[in-house]
């Protein structure tokens, strides 16, 4: 197994061990986390196929290397405005869930 | 590919906004509504110099950044529906802002508050971003302009800093980012196949395969997340619920309009001849059951804002039901053709039309202090502009001649009637009923005679009455300004038999409907009349709706939406790989 391969597969691991907590984990901050775990396995992914583009002498593809760092930035910008959100959200409510049933509706009025 | 004259253009249309939102998180509280005054026509002036070096150029209005051409460089590009949407939005934006000087607008000598400033500055922001969605030439390019609108979309749910608010734009930030990590895994992919994610290069060279099936299943699947297609509209009715009318407005005529414009760039631009019939079937299907649930689910409510965000899930529906037909008769491969004019065209008379409507709204609640359906007597008389401009909202939704979604509608029949996709031709006659159901419902409510006149506790301004109308007038008066790009005969006489027993006949489904749907049924001299009779039929009736309302709140939930996501990647790519006959 090459070195890409091996990356490419930890990468798949990642994405779907995020995907996972993203579903199941009711608490905001865990799903923020996954989000994050996903992401390390887009950019891992990302990196693993950087490597394999590697040609004219060079270690891997500058381009995704670039790209990467971007989107890096993205993610964490995204995890700061969520956390932001939470920490605001716990403060005006003392709780930090999603509350995530919406209450059933009203019964109708002339039934 | 090299710069053409006026590609400039499209660097300022981009840059303009975020100008102003440097300097106005810099110039700070006060000066900020002036800034944005400023703004705003600069950047509407910028829209229509655009269409009009577009209209000069043969092809697309391209700027290519730094004189470094694709795949290492990146290039922006306006091409038809560019131009189009960035026009659209200009004149939405610049309209909400007039609106808006009446909710954040800050009088001298008042103090200044957190909640004007960080709305003009999100303002421009969404502006930006959206612009920056319609001319980026590279999937790349366009995952970071995606983040920037959600980034400046989030915080509008929240302006008041309520906790119920801000639970509602946290889950609206947690679902979109989902999406939009699907997006880039997509994007991802696409760059591990074919070495580039420049959207003319790949269009070259992307192929019907496992990869490419793949990352369209992913990344298609993210933007409808985002887009807040049924059954994926978890965040789009609590994130109206709270927010004020005038960042309801941007969220449901701006912000949704970036992803659904990027499913378009994929589909037409990136990978035609990836995407199957059937796959775009299932697309649609989605759209023709936001438009049912949407629309009985709307019915339904108890506040008129709540009901204007439900009708916005089943518009939403709409957008979408123009993909299989934009496939040519032998159901091989997306052609660019009338229905994609069609799409576009539905989208900015969306845009317009129910900007006008959210503002409609918000001004009911300035006026009354609530906005429940069932108090609204008397509303008709006290303020008439803005009851004229919900309805002209709703009927140029409805499809009535000579509104753009009409001319959105005939020639999405016409490529049905092409193609033998007679079912859809159903759901597009159809869905004009449910539009006239809760048209009907309002305009009932607001005529009903009061017990005591109506004293409104609060005066709206006249501007914000005046912009609202102008969005809705626009959206009725659509087709007319459509008729350059769009040749033939196809806007009859909106008096002439035929369009005025059609109209008639809508109207009257949506009655019937508004009527037996309704959680409180419409009464009026013609409901007293059948009073009786019809109790029972409501009696029977009334479980579908409560079903209706079950079946929204049950996919509202976190865990069967977000596996609602993941099965419909699953679906889109089976359906890809089946489709393609391989």
């Amino acid at each position: 197994m090459s070195d890409a391969t091996a990356f490419g597969l930890c990468a798949s691991a990642l994405i779907g061990l995020g995907l996972y907590g993203l579903i199941v984990n009711p608490q905001p901050l865990r799903k923020i986390l996954a989000f994050n775990v996903i992401g390390s396995g887009v950019f891992m992914l990302f990196g693993a196929i950087a490597r394999r583009g590697a040609a004219a002498g060079m270690g891997g593809d500058p381009v995704p290397q670039a790209l990467l760092i971007t989107g890096i930035v993205v993610a964490f910008s995204a995890t700061a405005l969520a956390v932001a959100l939470l920490l605001r959200l716990h403060a005006a409510t003392g709780t930090a869930t999603l509350a995530t049933d919406p209450p059933p509706p009203a019964p109708d009025r002339d039934a | 590919m090299n710069t053409t004259p006026g590609g400039w253009l499209l660097i300022l249309a981009v840059l303009l906004p975020f100008l102003g939102v440097m300097l106005g998180l810099v110039l700070g509280g006060r000066r900020a509504q002036h800034l944005a005054a400023l703004i705003l026509p600069l950047g509407l002036a910028i829209a229509v110099g655009i269409a009009a070096t577009w209209l000069q150029t043969d092809g697309a209005v391209v700027y290519v950044l730094g004189g470094w051409t694709p795949p290492l460089g990146i290039a922006l590009r306006a091409d038809g529906p560019a131009v189009v949407m960035i026009g659209a939005i200009a004149l939405v934006v610049c309209a909400i802002g007039v609106y808006a000087r009446a909710d954040f607008g800050l009088a001298a000598g008042a103090p200044e508050a957190r909640a004007p400033l960080v709305y003009w500055l999100l303002l421009m922001a969404v502006w930006g971003s959206l612009n920056l969605v319609f001319v980026s030439g590279d999937l790349f390019t366009l995952y970071v302009a995606l983040e920037l609108l959600t980034f400046s979309g989030v915080p509008l749910v929240c302006l008041d800093g309520r906790g119920e608010t801000l639970r509602s734009a946290l889950r609206y930030l947690l679902f979109a980012l989902a999406g939009s990590i699907l997006y880039l895994l997509g994007a991802v992919l696409l760059y591990g196949g074919y070495g580039t994610l420049d959207i003319a290069l790949l269009a070259d060279s992307v192929a019907p395969e496992p990869i490419a099936w793949a990352a369209a299943a992913l990344m298609t699947v993210g933007l409808l997340a985002k887009t807040a297609l049924f059954p994926l509209h978890i965040w789009l009715p609590p994130a109206h619920a709270g927010a004020p009318a005038a960042a309801s407005a941007v969220l449901s005529a701006l912000v949704i309009k970036g992803s659904w414009f990027l499913v378009v760039r994929l589909w037409f631009d990136v990978m035609p001849n990836v995407v199957t019939l059937p796959s775009a079937q299932l697309l649609a299907a989605m759209g023709a059951m936001a438009i049912v649930v949407g629309s009985v689910v709307a019915l339904r409510q108890e506040r008129l804002k709540l009901l204007v965000a439900y009708s916005t899930v089943a518009q939403i529906g709409y957008l979408f039901l123009m993909f299989p037909l934009a496939f040519d008769a032998t159901g091989s491969a997306l052609a660019q053709d009338a229905a994609l004019t069609a799409g576009v065209l539905q989208a900015v008379a969306h845009a317009t039309a129910k900007a006008g409507m959210f503002m409609a709204a918000g001004l009911i609640y300035v006026a009354l202090g609530h906005d429940r359906i069932s108090d609204l007597a008397g509303v008709a008389r006290a303020m008439p502009v803005t009851v004229i401009t919900f309805v002209v909202s709703g009927v140029a939704l409805m499809g009535v001649v000579p509104s753009g979604a009409y001319l959105a509608k005939k020639l999405l029949l016409d490529a049905a009637d092409q193609s033998g996709q007679w079912w859809w031709t159903i759901v597009l006659q159809g869905g004009a009923v449910f539009t006239a159901g809760y048209v009907v419902l309002f305009l009932v409510s607001v005529l009903r005679r009061p017990a005591e006149p109506l004293v409104p506790a609060k005066r709206v301004a006249r501007s914000s009455e005046l912009a609202a109308l102008a969005l809705s007038v626009t959206s009725l008066l659509l087709a007319l300004a459509a008729l350059g790009p769009v040749s033939g005969d196809l806007v009859s006489n909106p008096l002439a038999p035929k369009e005025i027993g059609t109209t008639l006949l809508v109207l009257l489904g949506g009655a019937l409907l508004a009527f037996m749907l309704a959680r409180q049924p419409p009464t009026g001299p013609a409901g007293a009349a059948a009073g009786a009779a019809s109790a029972s039929i409501r009696r029977l009736l009334s479980p579908v709706g409560s079903a209706f309302e079950g079946a929204d709140g049950y996919v509202r939930r976190w865990p069967s939406a977000s596996i609602g996501l993941v099965t419909l990647a699953v679906l889109f790519g089976w359906l890809l790989v089946h489709g393609s006959g391989g």
